[in-house]
């Protein structure tokens, strides 16, 4: 452990401060050992949205937030039956699908689906609606968005569903309020 | 104001830039017009510089196109390979620019994104949040919450600069820094930040102080200890003058509520005033999402009430009018609409019941089920599945809408119709319902699913099985189909079900019922692939009831249970139960009297178990072969017939060894020393006392090593310490050397055993001391008053004297069910038609140990008028569909049609957005003047002036914003020109591999 984050230190030659350096060498010393035989016990309150996906008619993800930690495997594996599932209905299906703990809202537009995951108390229509509040939001940044610009703007789309939903919950629905620091942070730079 | 100022001059920074840009696209626009080669050649020259369109190199958008137009996923995986080459190569190099920088971080994020590993940079996006542009240190916090969990080993590095950057002057880092606090911060690290963050509850900007309840929320979420003495913060922010705030502290304050309601019943009142305000469309406008005023609150708002009125009479009055308004005012045409309408439905069959209201409720789930789309039919049935509980006639109503849920392909909303007839089971109906369930469970695939029906099936037939036979009957299938996936519980239920029969006083119902499940159990022993706990149980109830009845001898029992373990082979498990189950056989019939010999086929495998790999095997094998050679007297004592539901009793004193302890004695032979008094030998039988969670959240102990116990058994006082006790290892082990006490006293067994004990309590009361500081936090035990409260109002309302029968009505048909099948109908009666009301459940709790509290009855005075007496104005069925489903398909957007000609039509439009994001700008400012009403004010309670100047300077704030931001960030399609052409120039365009990139999400 010590040796590994000196190592990381010096390979890097990151510009941290004395402080700092003062700061980890302490952490290595209590912290870590401590967490790392201490596992955090299992604590899961409802937290509405689970994930959010948007993945595209080839089953090809375009862009992956999760509100709870899953292992690279995990989720690769979750979204590759969850794609699977949803690509497979039809429009006269209804837009909500279970699977194991999870209950999936989606939605298509164009070429493109939204998929939201949500506990199982989670209202529906209300998470189908908030995937809507999404695209108009990101149709109003992008004008006329496609999936081409959430490509290329991967993190702006972070951005405005950072905004949108914290913890999992909605926490801001107005457009105005979410664009703006965007739109404050492209003018900064 | 600052920030206004800044952000106006932005504006207009921007509106330069922009007109720039349109220029630039008018010229395209020209030159196509002109020729469009030239435009190719243009764009083709423009791709060749090294930087894109959006400031992006052409690295980065080649990486994109090619993944954009990546056919498989196989061609993707080679992508991103390769991709992962080139960055591990590039992204050590010396002196990287920035910007570069920024780049490599995000094509990190896409790598696992698309599943590949990329913690080979990780610590650049760390790095990467300590740069002083804003963009930067977001994108740098954003990468760092995709790739890490808040136990990485790299957390540590970012903690820091999260501290600096709460600090920050400027707002959008602190954002950005509390964004990060909400993933990346642990139980641990809680307090590194605890303190800045409650600071910035008091934020002059409200998107930090909403961030900052939200970091509390998450906080509180990881370890509600360290939070606890918060808590009132949340109450104060729920007064907070900006909406969103308002709206954000409504999660922590849900959970709170979640874990213990009593404490906030006193917020009801306000709940209740907030959600009539917005509904009343107090809030500014920006929160309107399709002219409903901010809907997500309102939802959430009414989870909060549902949860706080749920068997609280006075709290529930509060909510009737508020809720009532609100189902009259919501739009039955729009999802957002229904969205609001189901959670009233939700929270009026959480809340006391008011009659009004019901019917209400009942109404809208009529218009649900009658909708053509199955989103509203799903949300139907679901809302009928909570009112069901309440007034349990309703459902009658809607049957026929019920069984075409039922029958419809769509397996979400079939699964949801299952969940309802679970919800709905009664005696009369069980058989139907169940037997439904199991065709549903055999025709799956998906083993969660199997095994949650299963389980359901299995718990319905337990409660209400009509008869044993069909008990027996139904639990075959379930074991036969979905064996494995069950519950082991499960098969031990059935086997203690069995034994003990259905708790009746009445032995030749139990003995038939024994009778039934033999017989059925030696017709399905023969099929090939039965589970294993199926199995057992089969072996089990063989052996201990196979031959009680006289019908089946002996010999004919022992070949079926031999063939069994035969067949088995593989599994120990079963041939351990058949094994078992032959010694009963063999012992029954010894201890009748009768004379019996071992079947050739037994004692063969009798000798194939001895020598078995598993001992337990053996030694059951090794035991039938002792018994085999005992007199039929002993065998009674061994094996006493049908004894399984006899207690054993188990004398823990092994008194019965007294004499035999004490002649040893006598002849010279050592005492034995309790575990707990062999001091040399740690205090292991101390550890295994603690539970394992204890175990586990202990990693560290904080307090003095214990003393260890001396080792004479007195009372001597455990404070003393020798400088010898630091090493107990070194106290000789007197176990090892009798010699040195040999007037050891002989320690009575029971004796010993309270002494071990009350060491581990000492123990434990430490350990206790600890917990607080570490462990879960414990609550007032207010919980079960509620729920003793919620009881005794339950009661009363039943306490109504309630009609015996309710004759089921025929449903007024639909005009689209006027030719109902017959079989339907039948099926629906079958369903419906009961008279017996739910709270005939049977109480077999005696048995399988269920104890549901009964269903409510309908209680008379609650009950809800049919919905064919009042005359329902059904809404024309709301098309759900049109609200940006994909219009336009992808067939229409083939890559024949000419891409530039669809442009040119764009640009004709373009005029008609003007002219709409212009009245869309007018109603921003009508919203101001709504908004501005100071009665939003009468909201919060004691808010002062301050408050009240900070309420318009937000409403003054926000709407500009928006005027400015609707002109220029609209659907603008020149944008979407400049765009196209942008990206055409890096040689994506419609008619390559992927036209689906360019299809606008909106339609």
């Amino acid at each position: 452990m010590h040796a590994s984050f000196v190592f990381v230190l010096v390979k890097y030659r990151c510009s941290f401060s004395l402080y700092f350096l003062h700061s980890i060498v302490l952490c290595v010393g209590g912290s870590i050992v401590l967490r790392r035989i201490s596992r955090r016990r299992e604590l899961r309150l409802k937290m509405g949205i689970r994930f959010v996906l948007m993945v595209n008619k080839q089953g090809q993800t375009r862009l992956a937030q999760y509100y709870e930690y899953l292992t690279l495997e995990e989720r690769r594996t979750l979204e590759g039956e969850i794609v699977r599932k949803c690509l497979a209905r039809n429009e006269q299906q209804c837009s909500f699908v279970e699977h194991r703990t999870y209950k999936i809202v989606y939605r298509r537009y164009a070429s493109l689906f939204f998929l939201v995951g949500v506990d199982n108390d989670e209202n529906e229509l209300a998470i189908l609606e908030f995937i809507h509040l999404l695209v108009e939001t990101m149709d109003r940044h992008f004008g006329n968005v496609c999936e081409l610009d959430i490509m290329f703007h991967l993190e702006k789309a972070h951005f405005m569903l950072e905004e949108m939903v914290m913890n999992g919950c909605i926490v801001e629905t107005s457009k105005a309020n979410i664009l703006a620091p965007i739109q404050l942070m492209d003018k900064s730079s | 104001m600052l920030a206004l100022k800044q952000l106006h001059d932005q504006e207009s920074k921007n509106d330069k830039k922009r007109r720039l840009h349109s220029s630039c696209a008018g010229h395209f626009i020209k030159s196509h017009n002109s020729n469009l080669e030239q435009l190719k050649t243009i764009g083709r020259e423009l791709a060749m510089g090294s930087q894109g369109g959006f400031g992006q190199s052409k690295e980065f958008l080649d990486l994109v196109k090619s993944i954009g137009e990546a056919r498989s996923k196989s061609e993707e995986d080679r992508i991103v390979l390769r991709e992962i080459e080139t960055l591990k190569r590039r992204i050590n190099e010396p002196d990287i620019p920035k910007r570069k920088m920024k780049e490599y971080i995000i094509r990190l994020v896409y790598i696992e994104m698309l599943g590949h590993d990329a913690s080979f940079g990780y610590i650049h996006a760390v790095k990467m949040t300590h740069d002083d542009s804003v963009l930067l240190k977001r994108t740098g916090y954003l990468a760092v919450t995709l790739f890490l969990n808040e136990d990485h080993d790299l957390i540590i590095l970012i903690v820091n600069t999260i501290q600096k950057d709460l600090r920050s002057d400027n707002y959008l880092v602190v954002c950005a820094a509390l964004n990060a606090c909400c993933k990346l911060i642990n139980e641990e690290t809680i307090p590194a930040v605890l303190q800045q963050v409650v600071e910035l509850l008091g934020h002059q900007k409200e998107a930090v102080r909403k961030k900052a309840v939200m970091a509390l929320h998450s906080f509180h979420h990881k370890s509600p200890s360290s939070v606890n003495h918060l808590i009132s913060n949340f109450r104060k922010k729920l007064a907070d003058n900006d909406p969103g705030v308002m709206g954000a502290t409504l999660f922590p304050l849900y959970d709170l509520i979640t874990i213990d309601v009593n404490p906030h019943k006193d917020l009801v009142a306000s709940f209740v005033n907030i959600l009539k305000q917005v509904a009343e469309r107090r809030l500014p406008k920006t929160y309107d999402y399709h002219q409903t005023p901010a809907p997500f609150i309102q939802i959430k708002l009414l989870k909060i009430l549902a949860l706080l009125g749920s068997g609280d009479k006075k709290s529930s009055e509060q909510m009737y009018t508020v809720i009532g308004d609100i189902m009259r005012k919501s739009d039955t045409a729009s999802n957002i609409g229904n969205a609001i309408l189901y959670e009233c439905i939700c929270c009026i069959s959480s809340i006391q019941p008011s009659p009004k209201l019901l019917e209400t409720a009942a109404d809208a789930i009529a218009n649900f089920l009658k909708s053509d789309s199955h989103n509203l039919k799903y949300m139907g049935i679901d809302a009928l599945g909570r009112l069901i509980r309440i007034s349990p006639d309703i459902a009658e109503q809607h049957q026929l809408a019920v069984i075409d849920c039922l029958e419809d392909p769509d397996d979400t909303l079939k699964r949801k119709t299952f969940e309802l007839l679970y919800k709905m089971t009664k005696s009369s109906n069980v058989e139907v319902i169940v037997d439904r369930m199991i065709d549903y469970m055999i025709s799956i695939n998906d083993n969660h699913y199997k095994t949650e029906t299963a389980s359901r099936c299995v718990e319905l037939a337990e409660q209400f099985a009509p008869s044993n036979h069909w008990f027996i009957q139904t639990m075959n299938k379930v074991f036969q189909h979905a064996g494995d996936l069950v519950n082991p519980k499960v098969a031990h239920n059935l086997m203690r079900l069995i034994a003990e029969g259905f708790g009746e006083d009445d032995d030749t119902a139990d003995s038939q019922l024994r009778l039934s499940a033999v017989e059925s159990y030696l017709k399905i022993v023969d099929e090939p692939k039965l589970p294993s706990a199926f199995l057992q149980v089969i072996c089990w109830v063989l052996g201990e009831y196979g031959t009680a009845d006289g019908k089946y001898s002996a010999s004919y029992i022992s070949g079926k249970l031999c063939d069994v373990a035969e067949a088995h082979s593989t599994d120990d498990i079963v041939k351990g139960y058949a094994v078992t189950a032959l010694m009963k056989v063999y012992c029954f019939e010894r201890a009748a009297g009768r004379k019996t010999s071992l079947l050739p086929e037994c004692q063969s495998l009798l000798e194939e178990l001895s020598a078995s790999h598993s001992s337990d095997l053996q030694q059951r094998a090794y035991e039938f072969r002792a018994i085999l050679d005992l007199d039929t007297n002993a065998i009674e004592n061994i094996m006493p017939l049908d004894a399984s539901c006899e207690d054993i009793e188990i004398d823990k004193n092994l008194s019965f060894l007294d004499d035999y302890v004490q002649k040893s004695i006598e002849q010279g032979a050592e005492p034995y020393i309790p575990e707990s008094e062999r001091s040399g030998t740690l205090n292991i039988s101390k550890i295994r006392n603690h539970n394992s969670y204890e175990h586990s959240t202990h990693s560290l102990r904080f307090e003095a090593y214990e003393v260890p116990k001396p080792v004479v058994p007195t009372n001597i006082p455990t404070t003393v310490t020798y400088p010898t006790d630091l090493v107990p290892v070194t106290v000789s082990e007197p176990s090892y050397q009798p010699s040195v006490q040999p007037t050891w006293p002989l320690v009575p067994v029971s004796d010993a055993g309270s002494g071990s004990v009350s060491g581990s309590s000492e123990l434990k009361l430490r350990l206790d001391g600890v917990q607080k500081k570490w462990g879960k936090p414990t609550y007032s035990s207010g919980a079960s008053s509620s729920a003793s409260n919620f009881e005794s109002n339950r009661t009363m309302v039943n306490g109504a004297p309630q009609p015996d029968t309710v004759i089921s009505k025929p449903h007024a048909p639909r005009q689209s069910h006027v030719e109902v099948s017959e079989e339907k109908q039948k099926l629906a009666a079958s369903l419906f038609g009961g008279t017996t009301s739910r709270s005939e459940r049977k109480q077999s709790g005696g048995a399988t140990g269920h104890s549901k509290v009964s269903r409510i009855t309908n209680p008379g005075e609650d009950k809800v008028r049919p919905a064919t007496v009042t005359a329902v104005v059904q809404p024309p069925p709301p098309d759900l569909l049109d609200l940006g489903e994909p219009v336009a398909d992808t067939s229409g957007y083939s890559s024949t049609v000419d891409p530039f000609k669809q442009l040119e039509g764009l640009l004709d439009l373009s005029q008609d957005v003007n002219a709409a994001s212009a009245s869309a700008s007018a109603a921003a400012t009508t919203g101001a003047t709504a908004s501005n009403d100071p009665d939003l004010l009468s909201l919060y309670s004691g808010i002062d002036t301050v408050g009240n100047q900070n309420l318009t300077s937000m409403n003054g704030s926000v709407n500009p914003t928006k005027r400015t931001t609707s002109l220029t960030k609209g659907p603008n399609l020149k944008d979407a020109l400049d765009k196209d052409a942008l990206v055409r120039q890096m040689g994506v365009n419609p008619t390559s591999q992927n036209p689906n990139l360019f299809s606008d999400l909106l339609g």
